[in-house]
């Protein structure tokens, strides 16, 4: 049986009270998301772009949803402190999908900023999630149809003409659970000309035990000459199981950086998805995964160069330990009528055991000559003549290995543009590295402890 | 310190070298010449404990310690050191943080504290001077998109660091135009004390002339076929080495 089936099934019995917790402008979108839902089947392993991920089996588990909105702690962040120190940022809370924010609102600033609950703005203002509300990502996509079907909530992000947001904005999604739960998502992002943002989301789980799954669906709308950073870093635990995709609309002259960073987690299918629709806009997208056990990360990534005189720069890094596998599949394609385009694409990954698996699949579509494209995919183990030449110094092997493991991701984590979130990153992957599983017990991103 | 006694190895089952022998005191520098391929960099690869290298046959004792027993890091922390023919780069990793490394690491080997950041700090730029080394290299990865000379300076800059007892430069003289091997040759003099020793391996007599021997031996086909003074490598200088094949093949 198809994986979908089980949660159409809920929508079917609990559609009243699923409405009831949530705004109209959602709901409205529930029934052609049910529609799409009724021949779809969700991706299995072995189809495009899927040689290593099964999401009907990811999706297969009996999981719960929270459909009443139970507020599973009463402050979340209470229990959970996250901040990168040195780095202001203004703290936002998911607690499984349970909106929680302890900053001042933003609401009510003089400037137009939005930055709220996605329920309650579309309560709020109607009208402008309306516009922007599931208009990016297609409900032909069936993630996105069931994250449709069921989201009551997520956060709404929303910086008018020429503002610019100062604090990073940080949103910590944690999952606690008792029972199998599948937390619903939505992430809406909706920067208007020359706006400028930044944006931090961590992913943590707390519980141990009990398997869990994230189904979250991110868009973000970004206007002409906008400037948005997107930090999307995942520190999850063997528990988890993760299904996101976001999904962008580039204006002209919009600057976009995109940072996926898995750092521990249990199963993860990422997909990033780019259309870029203006002219002399910039793309940075980013990806480092650092996999252990038998830990899955699997990317899977589009950037779509529909006109011309754009840049586009993809780097993905995987180093896979133990018996940890790995996917990338990129596609960058540009369009008939898209001259000018640079875009570059690289995936390289260092398998550090014999056992541990790399699946890597780079393409290039390209409909016009006048272009500058490259692409290139690397699988190899550590350089053994710098292992040598650190060891005759001294260096232990393992402390050399660890170094040079480091040393393979310095490049992604040198585009990050935020010099904090840069160090602290730096630190956590040392952390990683050296041994140290990132755990949110202890804190990634995130320092756990009293207020 | 050094004790060779009838070392065979090999790599990818051809063996290289087929018994040598080499006795090195304090104090002492020993220069290895020898045509290509005779094995003079598989005799530096093999007293450092490169793993591509199986050693065969023979024993080398340093300081009285069975040296091929060791672990590469161990072989440093007791006191050798390889100044390298091809540097590696290392990208990514700062030459700060793999001095730092490296010398925590011995002083945790001998049972000291680590340097504090300040007390290493110091350290950096009393070395570098030595061999000139600016301090914008010494902030940047290791070796990468260093020059020629640049890479050799490095590397006696990391023979300064470490204080080794025996230092092998392993054709530390190739790539380098006439100042950087006075820069490199003086910095390995200045490092010179009556309690460490040095191997010099080259193929010309160039180096010979800034850093003075007091022996130098013949590699050929994997065996040292003959030793003598300084007086031995300016022989070599004019008639090339075919008259020592002769007497061999």
């Amino acid at each position: 049986m198809s994986s979908i089936k089980q949660y159409t099934n809920i929508f079917l019995a609990h559609s009243a009270a699923i409405d009831a917790h949530s705004a109209p402008v959602l709901n409205a979108l529930r029934p052609a998301a049910l529609r799409a839902l009724e021949n779809a089947r969700m991706p299995r392993k072995g189809d495009e772009d899927l040689e290593a991920t099964d999401l009907n089996e990811m999706f297969a588990p009996d999981y719960g949803v929270n459909i009443n909105r139970v507020n599973l702690t009463a402050d979340p962040a209470e229990a959970f402190r996250c901040d990168v120190p040195n780095m202001s940022t203004s703290p936002y809370y998911f607690f499984n999908d349970i909106y929680h924010h302890e900053a001042e609102s933003l609401a009510s600033r003089s400037d137009g900023v939005i930055v709220s609950s996605l329920c309650k703005a579309a309560i709020d203002y109607p009208e402008l999630v309306a516009r922007h509300y599931a208009k990016i990502a297609p409900l032909g996509n069936a993630q996105v149809a069931l994250n449709t079907l069921l989201a009551q909530d997520g956060i709404f992000v929303y910086v008018p003409r020429n503002v610019a947001l100062e604090r990073t904005l940080q949103l910590v999604n944690i999952m606690n659970v008792a029972q199998p739960v599948m937390a619903v998502r939505r992430i809406l992002v909706v920067l208007e000309e020359g706006a400028q943002a930044r944006m931090l989301v961590c992913d943590h789980t707390q519980s141990r035990e009990v398997q869990c799954l994230s189904n979250q669906v991110i868009e973000i709308s970004l206007g002409e000459g906008a400037t948005f950073d997107f930090y999307d870093l995942e520190a999850t635990a063997t528990t988890s199981r993760r299904a996101s995709s976001m999904w962008v609309r580039q204006a002209a002259g919009s600057n976009l950086l995109v940072d996926g960073i898995t750092l521990s987690n249990g199963s993860t299918r990422n997909r990033y998805h780019i259309e870029v629709d203006g002219e002399h806009a910039e793309t940075h997208l980013l990806g480092m995964a650092i996999a252990s056990g038998t830990q899955h990360v699997d990317n899977h990534t589009f950037i779509g160069h529909n006109v011309g005189y754009c840049h586009s720069n993809e780097l993905f890094k995987y180093v896979l330990d133990d018996r940890a596998t790995g996917a990338f599949a990129g596609k960058i394609l540009v369009a008939s009528n898209a001259p000018r385009v640079e875009a570059y694409q690289s995936n390289r990954n260092v398998c550090a055991s014999s056992e541990a698996k790399m699946f890597t699949k780079p393409q290039l579509e390209i409909y016009t000559d006048d272009v500058k494209c490259s692409h290139g995919a690397t699988v190899g183990q550590l350089d053994q003549d710098a292992l040598f030449y650190m060891r005759t110094r001294g260096i232990p092997e393992h402390d050399a290995r660890t170094l040079l493991m480091q040393a393979f991701m310095s490049d992604v984590i040198g585009g990050v543009r935020i010099d904090a979130l840069k160090d602290r990153l730096q630190h956590l992957v040392e952390k990683r590295f050296a041994g140290a599983m990132a755990d949110c017990g202890e804190c990634a991103a995130c320092i756990k402890g009293k207020r | 310190m050094l004790v060779i006694k009838d070392l065979h190895a090999s790599i990818e089952g051809k063996e290289i070298l087929k018994g040598v022998n080499l006795t090195v005191r304090p104090g002492e520098v020993h220069a290895i010449m020898g045509p290509n391929g005779s094995g003079k960099s598989t005799l530096s690869s093999v007293l450092t404990g490169n793993p591509a290298f199986t050693v065969t046959g023979g024993s080398v004792e340093f300081y009285g310690k069975d040296l091929l027993s060791l672990p590469p890091e161990n072989r440093s922390h007791e006191g050798l050191f390889l100044s390298f023919q091809y540097p590696v780069e290392i990208p990514g990793v700062s030459m700060v943080n793999f001095m730092r490394a490296a010398l925590n690491a011995k002083r945790k080997y001998l049972g000291q504290e680590p340097l504090s950041a300040s007390e290493f700090l110091k350290l950096m730029r009393e070395k570098r001077a030595i061999v000139e080394l600016d301090n914008k290299l010494a902030s940047r990865s290791v070796n990468e998109g260093f020059s020629g000379g640049e890479k050799k300076r490095n590397e006696i800059f990391q023979m300064a660091m470490l204080e080794p007892r025996l230092s092998i430069l392993d054709e530390t003289d190739s790539g380098l135009d006439i100042d950087a091997l006075r820069i490199v040759a003086g910095g390995v003099n200045k490092l010179k004390t009556d309690n460490n020793a040095t191997i010099v391996i080259t193929h010309y007599q160039r180096l010979l002339d800034y850093i003075k021997p007091d022996f130098v031996h013949v590699l050929y086909k994997g065996r040292i076929v003959k030793t003598g003074g300084p007086e031995l490598a300016l022989e070599l200088e004019e008639k090339g080495y075919d008259w020592i094949k002769r007497e061999w093949d």
